[in-house]
């Protein structure tokens, strides 16, 4: 059976020429009905991008807050914006970005004609789009964890576990992809590493966001009909889903920014990936951390004893769920500073390289920060999980923005398959800079806040906003928090500036600049970049037949010459 | 045949099919279903513990209420009928292989009711305990696992209406619908096996 979509969308062309009106209206029933996974996926991207920008611009004006007694807020609002901010950032903006890229990007990669069950990427777009409004518009109406209208509380959740099935289906199509639609002689030896991360990162999904959704289930039930005796009432639902808005959970977003950065060093060096299975080995290493997330784990408490019974306990676990993705995240740079080694010629530092590298670094010091957080004796995180410092929230940032950093070069680097441009590296690398230091200035803050007993978490009442907000017993505190909604405000003028750059791309006409003459402009190794710019509806004018992992390098470097992408020319 | 009559260049060759894409969707599927089972019933077992020992309000509280009495006849009655539900999907796949149009039928048609008779057992179930959804603990817990797995095999039941219609709609040939539409209540079968240990049998 086959359910690849034959576009038909695209097949004939309009009879006549049609009005303005009439093709703008055409435009726009063409991109909400669209089964093309590239702009399902720039959907999700820029939905994405959207609300990560909206979350951003609230950390900044929380940060406001925090900073001084400046009450710009409404001291009722405060809870729903806390709340607002840290969904915004994660299932509102890190997930659906790195999701859509993986939608955009992976059939592309794979030499396939469509992404495996189109209509369900499309219907999980919807799904995620119409449960995160309607989450929003739950929490704006004093709804979410500690609200006061009951239905809104419920219409909440209702949302959260829709948007969360949506993004379950759409990494559902994501991992089918990888391991149905392969071009013929692309063994998953010879998968490209974006791939393979969106791979990692589709079952990451599949493993943590049911777990997610069956907690939303007892919730609202608890809620809506039962007493709200089981799970703490109103306020027990932050705490209850708390872990799924926290490291080490939200890593499993960033498995796909973590593909987009390994791609770019070999490109970037015109090397091959040195020690290719190990650098695969390393990304499904990542994402092991799916595991923390699917037993909602937020710290193991390492104790030593005599007969080293609860040493074993706590130890296993801690190596299991946060030492085995930082060995993955360690052996990921490792690999890459060797393949820059390897490098033949002078490097070739383009904008999504950049973008790319600074996005790994980041995450892997979110990693980072995660193991040393679980550090009991440290006091970030009490050890049953229920007490917090701003900690979490600076490594959470640390991984979401460096994510997010990550997958804009991404967009940036297959721009032109996507719509034929090329965004110029003189505008963009500029912005990459001002979004490492967006990243750097509001997480880093917040981790020295955390080892000065700053408290932090996801609040669930106005006594928790209160004590978040009292931050008169830390010394520095209102010049850390300063610091941090500093980055917050450079991180959404980051995100806002690549995003208009990227439409100015997008709208402008062939005859530009940027037009992508070339359709390898990057030096792109993978299959992909055999391809016209933009790609065709159906990706490929003719079937791909791969003899190499890196097919467009060996052409270009003549070493297995044209074995190494052959295809029935139309 | 001479070089100057040489027929022109063949037509492009049609886009590899896809390898078991169906199945592979249906079995990640069942990777995410298992997760959403298996993270309710940790939740069900964590609570369950909690008050073992004590309620809400710190008084030693049985962990089962005693007003309920579960008929453990429906609910095992559930239990085989799932488990005996597989067998007819399998049977199902078998004849579909062998081009059988009029077993594929009845190996489904058989498969759906023994869905409709599941869903009929746990509207008995719910019907004779009279549980009240806001009663206490466990009212809610209870409707929220065993109405999960029901919504469940009414997704089941959906699937075996579309691959009736597919099979024998002209295309028997397509087996992969039938062998994913197996694999399917294969796993429901096991996840309802562990929502009967822990809701029904252990309590």
């Amino acid at each position: 059976m086959t359910t690849i979509d034959t576009h038909t969308d695209d097949a004939g062309a309009v009879a006549g020429t049609p009005s303005a009106v009439e093709a703008f209206f055409v435009g726009v029933a063409d991109w909400v009905t669209s089964t093309d996974h590239k702009k399902i996926g720039r959907l999700y991207a820029g939905f994405g991008l959207l609300v990560l920008t909206a979350a951003a611009v609230l950390g900044l004006v929380l940060g406001l807050e925090r900073a001084d007694d400046a009450a710009l807020l409404d001291a009722d609002a405060l809870l729903q914006t806390f709340q607002l901010y840290r969904v915004g950032i994660v299932f509102g903006g890190i997930a659906p970005l790195a999701l859509g890229l993986a939608v955009a990007v992976t059939p592309l990669q794979l030499g396939a004609r469509s992404i495996a069950f189109p209509r369900l990427a499309l219907t999980g777009f919807y799904a995620w789009l119409g449960g995160f409004t309607l989450a929003i518009v739950a929490l704006g109406r004093n709804g979410g964890a500690g609200g006061g209208d009951a239905n809104m509380v419920d219409l909440y959740l209702a949302g959260l576990g829709l948007a969360v099935i949506g993004l379950c289906a759409t990494a559902g199509t994501v991992a089918t992809s990888v391991l149905t639609t392969r071009a013929p002689g692309m063994t998953m030896r010879r998968v490209p590493l974006f791939a393979w991360s969106s791979l990692i990162g589709a079952l990451g999904m599949l493993i943590s966001l049911p777990v997610t959704f069956g907690v939303v289930i007892y919730l609202f039930i608890d809620h809506r009909l039962g007493v709200q005796a089981n799970f703490l009432g109103v306020e027990g639902i932050g705490s209850w889903l708390h872990w799924a808005l926290s490291v080490p959970a939200v890593v499993v977003y960033a498995l796909p920014a973590v593909g987009v950065a390994a791609e770019q060093v070999p490109v970037a060096f015109k090397a091959r990936q040195a020690l290719r299975g190990v650098m695969f080995a390393a990304i499904a290493l990542v994402g092991i951390t799916a595991l923390a997330a699917a037993t909602q784990q937020f710290t193991q408490e390492v104790t030593f004893d005599t007969d080293g019974e609860t040493f074993l306990r706590g130890a296993v676990p801690f190596a299991v769920f946060i030492g085995l993705p930082l060995l993955g995240i360690t052996g990921t740079l490792l690999l890459a500073l060797g393949t820059m080694r390897a490098g033949n010629g002078r490097p070739s530092i383009r904008a999504p390289f950049v973008f790319g590298i600074l996005g790994l670094l980041f995450v892997g010091a979110g990693i980072a920060a995660t193991a040393i957080m679980n550090i009991t004796d440290l006091e970030l995180i009490s050890p049953d999980g229920t007490q917090f410092t701003v900690f979490e929230e600076g490594a959470t940032l640390l991984v979401v923005y460096g994510a997010a950093l990550a997958a804009i070069g991404g967009l940036v680097f297959w721009a032109p398959k996507l719509w034929g441009r090329v965004v110029p590296d003189g505008a963009a690398i500029p912005l990459a800079l001002l979004g490492a230091a967006g990243t750097a200035l509001a997480a880093v803050p917040l981790l020295v806040a955390g080892f000065l007993d700053q408290l932090g978490g996801v609040p669930s009442s106005d006594a928790d906003v209160a004590r978040l907000l009292d931050t008169s017993g830390v010394d520095g505190a209102a010049a850390l928090n300063t610091l941090s909604l500093v980055g917050h405000g450079l991180m959404a003028l980051t995100i806002v500036a690549v995003a208009g750059l990227m439409l100015k791309t997008f709208t402008g006409s062939a005859d530009d600049a940027d037009s992508a003459d070339d359709d390898n402009p990057y030096g792109g190794h993978t299959v992909e970049w055999g391809t016209t710019s933009p790609a065709p509806a159906a990706n490929y004018d003719h079937v791909v037949t791969v003899a190499s992992a890196e097919p467009q390098f060996d052409l270009t470097h003549d070493q297995t010459t044209d074995q190494t992408i052959e295809g029935s020319q139309s | 045949m001479s070089a100057a009559t040489a027929p022109v260049a063949l037509p492009p060759a049609a886009a590899p099919a896809p390898k078991r894409q169906l199945f592979i969707g249906t079995a990640l599927a069942c990777v995410a279903g298992t997760m959403l089972v298996g993270g309710m019933l940790a939740i069900w077992v964590l609570l369950r513990e909690r008050y073992l020992t004590t309620g809400l309000n710190g008084e030693v509280i049985d962990r089962f209420p005693i007003g309920y009495v579960i008929h453990e006849v429906a609910s095992n009655v559930m239990l085989m009928t799932i488990w005996g539900l597989c067998l007819f999907a399998q049977w199902a796949v078998y004849a579909g292989n062998r081009g059988d149009r009029a077993h594929t039928g009845l190996a489904l048609g058989v498969s759906a009711v023994f869905a409709l008779a599941f869903i009929n057992a746990q509207a008995f179930v719910w019907s004779q305990m009279e549980v009240e959804i806001a009663d206490e603990y466990y009212g809610a817990l209870f409707y929220a696992m065993t109405g999960t797995m029901l919504a469940i095999v009414v997704a089941g039941l959906v699937y075996t209406v579309v691959a009736a219609f597919r099979a024998l709609g002209g295309r028997l040939q397509e087996t992969e619908i039938l062998s994913a539409h197996a694999l399917y209540w294969y796993w429901a079968a096991a996840a309802y096996s562990a929502v009967w240990f822990v809701v029904y049998v252990t309590k």
